[in-house]
């Protein structure tokens, strides 16, 4: 069993936190990983993405290919469709809704958000809406991480919720819970 | 003890250094390099490591610290070898006593640089080995093996990887850490004084040292062929593949394909596999990242008949990083895309940060440079060269380290005015004072603006190497003292910084600006830690 995920959102968003805790969840689970990083001068407040590729088998690519990935989980509508020419044909697009509009050409919102919903498999939530409401501002990462698990399929959502809890123990218990809390609101969201 | 650890291809290489004994290593940051030398900072407090002026200083350190018996690893960016060149091909010339390994960081696609050139050909140039893992395992693995390879040829050896192995994490299995080596320095100074009845006797050395290393590469357990149609005396085609682009060999399947593949990933070529693996082949692919170096010398080595395919034919890319994608079409694997592009996608280029001190510069620089018709603005390498970028379009270059002065001295030599140079603090120490010297000795008509933020920003605030110098540098290279300016680059002291500039541009001769204000990253990540 293999899985492949785009992860795809703008420089200081927060991805690389999703990646850390994937694979914090794939190495404990004893499964192959390789992960491609977006490092440099493109993370200030650039397009970044990682991708992140999970087997039971040996990996040889770090790249994944195009019309190969299984999921496309983005913290910005925009960069979700950015990657869409590497979704596999049962693929799930799991995204926030919310613009990230730095850019003076930012497409259309409306136009923007039809093509985001007019995808097959798609969820997309407001999610630092959702966040911000829950009192959870800085976790709006990881509530998407939570909408994703369901499609992770290779790791249960128990077992990243797991990581959850040691990828943020140094930072203290309160923060554990917040993110926790973070990815069940994400979990429960999606249904 | 073994055990298994995620690690970043960068984060593999310095571990494997650190357990193949290093008593150094010396770097100047540099993407994607620059997580060598923190790995080994954070996790090795037993290895000497403090961030160097430059690639030069780096190497050169390196070379001692062999000299003296001892293993060291010099790191860089690909475009760094350029500044470490000169100390780099002498150390083939001088040899070394402790191992010496020099890790070259290649960028194709440029995504944080300003060329793709294949640091490949430094090593052949320099003619000594090449090693170049495909994978963070064999990066880690390759350190012990380099060292070895290191002190029984008595050669520095290059390890160059690419940005795709070098920010990208696996799981890689390590192993115990070696001893470091005793000081033992050199005592024939023969070897290390090139005058030219030395470096004779020395290269003629190296010459002869090179059908072992051609030997050393025949034999390696990096390089080697894989096939599983073995019953099949001839091929249609067969693959070399080299460093990463083994991966994307590999990603394609190759053997169910009935395609045999040569892996290399130690350097010389290995010419007897190369010519065994031709003969059972009606052609063969040659898959490897940067520039077409292999494939050239296959050319030569297999003849102009041989039907070969690659970067120079067109079967691959000319240039840009390898993808899956684009070795498999090599391979005739046809890839099923269900998604074309969508509509409403835009770019979205890096920016300079919001509350960045860079900002306020350009708005001055700007609204400064509007005043008169021909000025001209050159850049240079950091974060700052975002200003070349929308909403500023403020600089008119950025080429190399330190260029922006040398550029702006030689652009007012021949009667630009006003000629205005921006470098940041790093990029300063690191090529930028010699290039002033020149300015200051020929009391050119410039203006230096040294814009400081207290960090080596773009590569993840590195240390400075002349954090709280600037001043006393300037003046120690001969400034006038009424003309070295010190500015706090906010929005409200605009109209002081306007009024500076002004004064600078129209004093003729050298004058430099430093506007100093801490990096808006640095800060926060200061804020934060003390809140912990």
């Amino acid at each position: 069993m293999k899985k492949d995920i785009i992860l795809a959102g703008v420089g200081g968003q927060g991805i690389l936190t999703i990646a850390t805790i994937i694979g914090d969840a794939a190495t404990h689970a004893g499964l192959n990983l390789k992960q491609a990083e977006v490092h440099g001068m493109s993370q200030r407040g650039g397009d970044v993405q990682s991708n992140l590729r999970l087997s039971t088998d040996l990996i040889h690519s770090d790249l994944i290919k195009q019309g190969a990935a299984d999921l496309i989980i983005s913290m910005e509508p925009m960069e979700a469709l950015r990657y869409l020419p590497y979704l596999n044909k049962e693929g799930w697009v799991v995204t926030s809704s919310h613009p990230f509009k730095n850019i003076p050409n930012y497409p259309e919102e409306e136009s923007l958000m039809q093509e985001v919903n007019a995808l097959p498999q798609v969820a997309a939530l407001p999610i630092e809406d959702v966040a911000k409401e829950n009192n959870l501002p800085k976790s709006a990462n990881v509530v998407l991480l939570g909408m994703a698990a369901k499609y992770i399929e290779i790791l249960t959502p128990e077992q990243l919720r797991e990581s959850i809890a040691r990828v943020f123990a140094a930072k203290g218990e309160k923060i554990v819970e917040a993110n926790q809390q973070a990815f069940d609101l994400g979990l429960n969201a999606v249904k | 003890m073994i055990e298994r650890k995620l690690l970043l291809g960068d984060e593999a290489i310095a571990l494997g250094a650190v357990h193949a004994g290093i008593s150094g290593v010396y770097a100047y940051p540099g993407t994607p390099s620059t997580e060598i030398t923190e790995y080994i900072q954070g996790h090795a407090p037993e290895v000497r490591s403090r961030w160097c002026t430059n690639e030069k200083t780096a190497m050169e350190a390196a070379l001692g610290m062999a000299y003296a018996g001892k293993r060291a690893l010099v790191c860089m960016k690909h475009v760094g070898m350029n500044v470490a060149a000169d100390a780099f091909v002498n150390s083939a010339i001088t040899g070394v006593n402790g191992g010496l390994v020099v890790l070259a960081a290649d960028d194709p696609s440029m995504h944080s640089s300003q060329n793709e050139q294949d640091s490949r050909f430094y090593g052949k140039f320099a003619m000594i080995p090449i090693l170049e893992p495909s994978t963070q395992q064999e990066a880690y693995d390759m350190m012990k093996y380099a060292y070895a390879l290191s002190e029984e040829k008595k050669l520095p050896v290059l390890l160059r990887v690419v940005t795709r192995l070098a920010h990208s994490r696996a799981g890689v299995v390590v192993n115990d850490q070696m001893p470091q080596n005793v000081l033992n320095p050199e005592t024939d100074r023969t070897h290390w004084v090139l005058l030219p009845a030395n470096a004779r006797r020395q290269y003629a050395s190296l010459v002869g040292k090179q059908p072992e290393l051609l030997a050393s590469s025949e034999t390696s357990p990096y390089n080697g062929l894989t096939t599983h149609n073995s019953q099949l005396t001839t091929h249609k085609l067969g693959v070399i593949a080299c460093g990463i682009a083994y991966n994307y060999v590999m990603e394609n399947d190759p053997h169910t394909l009935g395609i045999p593949v040569l892996k290399v990933s130690q350097y010389p070529l290995p010419e007897a596999s190369i010519k065994a693996l031709a003969a059972q082949c009606e052609s063969l692919l040659i898959a490897e990242d940067g520039q077409p170096l292999v494939e050239e010398q296959v050319k030569s080595i297999l003849g102009a008949d041989y039907n070969l395919k690659g970067r120079l034919t067109g079967d691959l890319p000319r240039m840009g990083e390898l993808t899956p994608d684009s070795v498999g079409a090599a391979l005739g694997v046809n890839i099923e895309q269900p998604y074309a592009n969508a509509q409403n996608v835009m770019p979205r280029p890096p920016a300079l940060c919001q509350g960045c001190g860079h900002r306020d510069v350009y708005d001055a620089l700007n609204k400064v440079a509007a005043e008169y018709e021909n000025a001209r603005i050159f850049g240079d390498i950091g974060c700052y060269t975002l200003g070349a970028l929308p909403p500023f379009r403020a600089i008119d270059s950025c080429v190399d380290m330190g260029a922006s002065i040398t550029m702006a001295k030689g652009a007012a030599d021949a009667g630009v005015f006003p000629s205005i140079a921006v470098i940041g603090d790093s990029t300063f120490t690191h090529s930028g004072m010699t290039g002033l010297l020149d300015a200051i000795n020929d009391n050119a008509n410039i203006t230096v603006v040294i814009s400081d933020n207290l960090t080596t920003a773009m590569t993840g605030g590195q240390d400075s190497a002349g954090t709280n110098k600037f001043e006393a540098i300037c003046l120690g290279l001969g400034l006038d003292p009424e003309h070295v300016r010190v500015v706090v680059p906010l929005p409200k002291n605009m109209e002081e910084i306007t009024r500076i500039i002004r004064e600078e541009i129209e004093y003729k001769g050298v004058s430099v600006i430093i506007p100093r204000r801490e990096c808006m990253q640095t800060l926060q990540r200061k804020l934060r830690n003390k809140k912990k």
